[in-house]
């Protein structure tokens, strides 16, 4: 069966408040932000009879608004949008890359940050510049306003923390204090358009004037059922000399933070071998 | 009531307002030359320009699309005129089937359009968003690569 759009209910609030009401008010209901994932269920007919709160008329959650120490990006601000924003391309470049990988141009014009991480595939591209970068998930109900780290964000495969009702309104990023010494972003998946990976990387580093990493955050994606940051490896790098045995090192301690599976789109060994050499390129200052 | 502004012209659909916006196009409007691919965002076949960017028009509820600019590939030129990229496709052999070919149009002429670069690597990321299962992309981008030197030329 295909989407009946006359079994559809369709509630379209102006602003903030009256989507957070009308949510509330009506449980069960699927909120609609860019669509690109809701849509694609809603063609093979899953979603049929229920009330959807369309959010495209909320217009203060499109906004990217800079302050003196983060950067706060409205939930339904585009992947095209945050990519082309002066700032956001100048101190978090891994999230402009992750942006720019998502989909291919319809996508980016649609998809919205927002409903990147409330849907939480495991395969979210933008999450682990995210967890990276140490956002900050700010969410509206009807019992109020919370701020939830991206790491406690996500509660499984496609499923969040997010509490009945509750929407996310902003993602806020940090500035960082100083840059690292280098960052990567990498994606690995069958095609470079329109894929979805097999395995992600992104990691920021920081080196001291002696050789040795005073700060290391490395996370990857589509190696669980959610981002994970490789909180062993770091730990394990916080310190010490950053050469071929500490890379090695790193990489070796890979599965105390992830565990990949066998999926359609990859398998366990391949993913782990890919990741592992994704790590210790970065870490040795090999990436392309 | 939902309105759209298609084509330069005012419109409004009374329909459900969960109709895709697709559907709305070809089944409300007659605008058949925007088609249906994969339905679900992955082949680009119904993309068309919405407030001047190239989306799938497969994955929008006219809900969400009220009160917004559509372009489709009906408003780049007619039979009788075609435009310059429409020419160049011709030229350089760069539909097959027909089925991807108003999608790519949308995507590159929204690519052109908004002043980008016209070298191969561009043009196919400009194009990522869009598959074509029989001629393969070397023409479809020679055919916008083309129609690029052409405009500049004719400037």
């Amino acid at each position: 069966m295909r989407g009946d759009p006359r079994s559809m209910t369709v509630l379209s609030p102006r602003s903030a408040a009256e989507a957070v009401a009308l949510l509330a008010k009506n449980s069960g209901a699927l909120p609609l932000a860019g669509g690109t994932d809701l849509m694609v269920i809603w063609n093979l007919g899953l979603l049929n009879g229920k009330v959807v709160v369309d959010l495209s008329g909320v217009a203060e959650w499109k906004k990217i608004s800079v302050a003196k120490t983060s950067v706060k990006i409205g939930s339904l601000a585009t992947h095209a949008q945050i990519q082309k924003h002066p700032v956001i391309r100048a101190k978090f470049p891994l999230l402009v890359s992750a942006c720019a990988e998502v989909g291919a141009a319809q996508i980016q014009n649609r998809g919205t940050l927002g409903g990147n991480i409330a849907n939480a595939s495991p395969a979210g591209d933008t999450f682990p510049p995210l967890s990276v970068y140490e956002a900050v998930v700010h969410c509206v109900g009807p019992h109020g306003k919370r701020a939830v780290p991206i790491h406690e964000i996500f509660a499984g495969v496609k499923k969040t923390h997010l509490k009945p009702g509750e929407l996310i309104e902003a993602i806020e990023l940090p500035l960082p204090l100083k840059a690292p010494t280098r960052a990567l972003f990498r994606k690995v998946g069958t095609r470079a358009a329109q894929s979805i990976s097999k395995t992600m990387f992104a990691g920021q580093l920081w080196l001291g004037k002696d050789g040795t990493v005073s700060d290391a955050r490395l996370s990857f994606g589509s190696l669980a059922p959610t981002v994970k940051r490789l909180r062993a490896a770091e730990r394990f790098l916080n310190g010490r000399k950053l050469d071929a045995a500490a890379a090695a090192g790193a990489a070796a301690l890979l599965t105390d933070d992830v565990s990949p599976i066998d999926d359609i789109r990859s398998t366990r060994v391949y993913r782990l071998e890919v990741s592992r050499n994704l790590l210790v390129q970065f870490l040795e200052g090999r990436q392309r | 009531m939902i309105n759209l502004t298609v084509n330069g012209k005012k419109k409004s659909f009374k329909g459900p307002a969960f109709t895709r916006l697709i559907d709305v196009l070809r089944e409300e409007f007659r605008l058949t030359g925007t088609k249906e691919g994969c339905g679900e965002g992955e082949c680009g076949a119904c993309t068309v320009l919405l407030d001047g960017e190239p989306v799938n028009s497969c994955l929008i509820p006219a809900c969400s699309a009220d009160g917004r600019k559509v372009e489709t590939v009906e408003s780049l030129g007619a039979p009788e005129k075609l435009s310059r990229l429409q020419e160049s496709f011709l030229r350089c052999g760069g539909a097959q089937c027909g089925i991807c070919t108003p999608g790519m149009l949308m995507s590159a002429h929204s690519h052109l359009k908004s002043g980008g670069k016209t070298d191969d690597k561009s043009v196919r990321t400009a194009l990522a968003g869009n598959l074509c299962r029989c001629t393969g992309y070397q023409d479809i981008v020679k055919s916008v690569i083309g129609a690029a030197k052409k405009r500049s030329r004719t400037k």
